[in-house]
């Protein structure tokens, strides 16, 4: 197979603390040798010029509604994975909220199936913990691990029967993947659209509390204490959820956390002009909870950054507030935001905020990537950490375009993608797939 | 004068200015109902369209009203006629009625922000009727109105609004309109119906009834929904009753001469009982023909040519 050299590029793999000026080789869809300066003799290799650029590890989206089956006007694994890549990730995990559910071996393998056709972004699946995400019965948790599911969660269906999570924590500790939870404790919730507080009171609307999360992020963290399971507490939101990880995480649970980039960066008082795109679950939160969300990540109390990215139609989200889905899409606005709210005002340095893109999701969910060592596979990408850019959602490669970042100035330009050592996307551009 | 916007859709956002503008022309208004030809020609030739997608009697016929005595034609959409049944969007409903060439469009919606929403995507004027939780502006304003006719002034009043206040739009509007005007505002409710923090937009809380009344110059009650409590906000009418409900005896509690109001429909014997509803304090009927004269002064000062 060809060689390819990425050269002179600032290689920063927080895995192994590299971070130095380095020439990389590739071949065989494998990293091959990282060396200061790489010899002559390789003429026949392919060459990309990383010189000021940064080159780090394909990031890994533990966090990503692809849609597909069953709502293929949203998104596709195609699209998706496309704007994967598109905005910097070399892997996603797909969640189980399709129709039909990822809560057989078939969906599964479809799944992979579609990624293999596509040939963009790696696809992990999540599979689902309940039948039909019903909260009612186990999935065959078994079977799913064995067609490839890296985790289990019902995702927005938050399981909120206290004795099916334990049994589900219990069983999946024989495979060794954790439960990925949305904690969401949807008596409390009721009938909210925002978060609960003072904006919720001065824009009348119905408010839903961040104690419904923290409700269930302390009983997920009780119950993985006691069958000594990995719980995964995913777009952690509030305050008092980064509190209680925090603590469990002291007297050594086994819990791990990731936020998006829209908890980090939006507010609960931006909600004035009732702009269905900033309709999510969990809600924006207020000020202070944006900060102890930084604070989290700082501390390293949150682990990962996911994006959450769930597509919507225009014309689904086109109505007013009450009735629009929650949901924004992120693959393409990731990088931007990481980088201009967390690494430019010096919460995260840049290889922290790396970590938490690349090594920190790949071990949560024992993925062999997100490093970048000799024999690592060669997912890699190469942005420019520099230049400034206007997000306009008609460029992302996603097929929806709900995004609350419209004419938002973001920092970072993705250059240059690498799938097991295929450029997928050269100069920023799609140039071809894997496939 | 004109106001200096195109639409209206909440009092949060009128500046004291504007506020005493629209009561100023709503009390020059007023005259017209009293009239025994209760029309004049400020908008003949102009279409309002009454988009009433939630139930409603008193602001619609109310609206309605207000255009005829300005000679605007009228056209009234409610949800159960209305395309929507058949699924379509908020957005293409106001588009086909802007396409037929309207002047402006009322709303009432259960959703809070629809009026805003219609707002951000049509070019003519919208008018919140009520949104959800959120406003009542019109509302607001005939309350307004009311106090400062009966009253003379409204700076330094002592109101208090007693009843569900999370859920109501009404004193929403009340709050903003009152608090702008210089009123001293306070509510009164079960702690399960007062909302969060709203503290912060100026009010006093209070949970007990009698302290609450205290040297109030106006008692605004509002309607308990029943329907909405279902044994978890409050666990039963006769316990509402016995704590909150205004009764004449209670009401002696408040100043002399204490103005009595409600936006209406009455639960008689629940918020409000049957004594105290018809009393002389009471100023409803007031409140149900200051509508009026609010609704005209806002169409007229929207879509009317000034001058």
């Amino acid at each position: 197979m060809k060689k390819l050299i990425i050269r002179g590029g600032r290689v920063v793999d927080p895995y192994s603390g590299t971070d130095e000026k380095l020439d990389i080789l590739i071949q065989d869809g494998r990293v091959r040798k990282l060396e200061k300066k790489l010899d002559a003799g390789l003429r026949e290799a392919k060459t990309i010029d990383a010189r000021g650029k940064i080159v780090a590890p394909g990031f890994i989206d533990l966090h990503t509604h692809l849609r597909e089956p069953g709502r293929e006007d949203k998104e596709t694994i195609l699209t998706g994975t496309k704007a994967a890549c598109h905005g910097g990730f070399t892997s996603v995990l797909c969640m189980p909220n399709t129709t039909p559910p990822i809560d057989d071996e078939s969906v599964v393998r479809f799944v992979i199936r579609q990624q293999e056709q596509a040939g963009f972004a790696r696809v992990y699946a999540v599979g689902a913990i309940t039948k039909g995400l019903a909260g009612r019965e186990l999935t065959e948790i078994g079977h799913l691990v064995g067609a490839g599911v890296v985790a289990i969660s019902d995702d927005g269906n938050s399981l909120m029967n206290s004795e099916l999570m334990r049994r589900a924590l219990e069983y999946a500790t024989m495979f060794g993947i954790p439960i990925i939870s949305h904690c969401e404790d949807v008596s409390l919730t009721a009938a909210g659209v925002m978060n609960e507080g003072y904006y919720s009171t001065l824009f009348g609307m119905r408010g839903a509390p961040a104690v419904a999360e923290q409700v269930m992020v302390a009983r997920d963290i009780i119950l993985a204490e006691y069958t000594r399971a990995h719980i995964h507490i995913t777009h952690v939101s509030s305050k008092g959820s980064v509190e209680l990880i925090r603590r469990a995480k002291e007297r050594g649970v086994r819990v791990t956390s990731d936020t998006a980039p829209h908890y980090f960066t939006l507010n609960d008082s931006m909600l004035r002009d009732y702009n269905p795109n900033l309709k999510i679950n969990p809600p924006l939160r207020s000020l202070e909870d944006v900060e102890a969300i930084k604070d989290g990540l700082k501390a390293g109390t949150i682990d990962a950054i996911a994006t959450d990215h769930a597509p919507h139609t225009q014309a689904e989200k086109e109505v007013e507030f009450d009735a629009a889905p929650s949901g924004i899409v992120g693959l393409e606005t990731a990088l931007g935001l990481v980088l201009k709210e967390l690494v430019e005002p010096g919460v995260l340095s840049l290889p922290d905020a790396i970590r938490k893109l690349t090594f920190s999701p790949a071990e949560i969910v024992n993925l062999p990537g997100g490093r970048l060592q000799k024999g690592s596979p060669a997912d890699i990408t190469v942005f420019d950490p520099r230049p400034t850019w206007v997000c306009e959602p008609s460029d992302f490669l996603s097929k929806s375009k709900n995004s609350p970042f419209k004419g938002w100035t973001l920092r970072g330009k993705v250059e240059c993608v690498l799938v097991g050592g295929n450029p997928v996307i050269e100069d920023g551009e799609v140039t071809s797939s894997t496939a | 004068m004109k106001l200096n916007r195109r639409d209206l859709l909440g009092l949060e956002e009128l500046s004291r200015e504007e506020v005493e503008l629209i009561l100023t022309t709503a009390n020059s208004f007023r005259e017209i109902s009293e009239r025994p030809i209760r029309k004049v020609p400020a908008l003949r030739g102009k279409t309002i369209v009454n988009l009433f997608l939630e139930p409603s009697t008193r602001t619609r016929s109310s609206f309605e009203l207000a255009a005829k005595r300005l000679s605007a034609d009228t056209v009234n959409i409610s949800a159960s006629s209305s395309s929507i049944l058949k699924g379509e969007t908020l957005l293409d409903t106001a588009r086909n009625l802007q396409a037929m060439k309207i002047d402006a469009v009322v709303i009432r919606h259960a959703s809070p922000g629809a009026p805003a929403f219609l707002a951000s995507k049509l070019a003519v004027p919208v008018i919140n009727g009520g949104d959800g939780i959120h406003e009542h502006p019109t509302q607001g304003l005939l309350d307004l109105l009311t106090i400062r006719d009966k009253k003379g002034e409204i700076e330094g009043l002592k109101v208090l609004i007693v009843g569900d206040i999370t859920h109501s739009r009404v004193a929403r509007s009340d709050i903003f309109g009152l608090s702008k005007l210089g009123a001293e505002v306070r509510v009164c409710g079960p702690s399960t119906l007062i909302p969060r923090e709203i503290e912060k937009l100026g009010v006093r809380v209070h949970y007990n009834i009698e302290e609450a009344l205290i040297n109030a110059d106006v008692v605004i009650v509002l309607r308990l929904q029943i329907e909405r409590q279902k044994g978890r906000l409050v666990p039963s009418v006769r316990e509402y009753r016995n704590l909150f409900m205004i009764t004449q005896e209670r009401l002696s509690l408040a100043k002399e001469g204490t103005l009595l109001m409600h936006p209406g429909p009455i639960n008689r014997g629940i918020e409000l009982d049957q004594e105290a509803a018809d009393s002389a304090q009471s100023v409803i009927l007031d409140q149900v023909t200051n509508g009026i004269a609010i609704r005209m002064a806002i169409l007229y000062l929207l879509i009317g040519v000034h001058p």
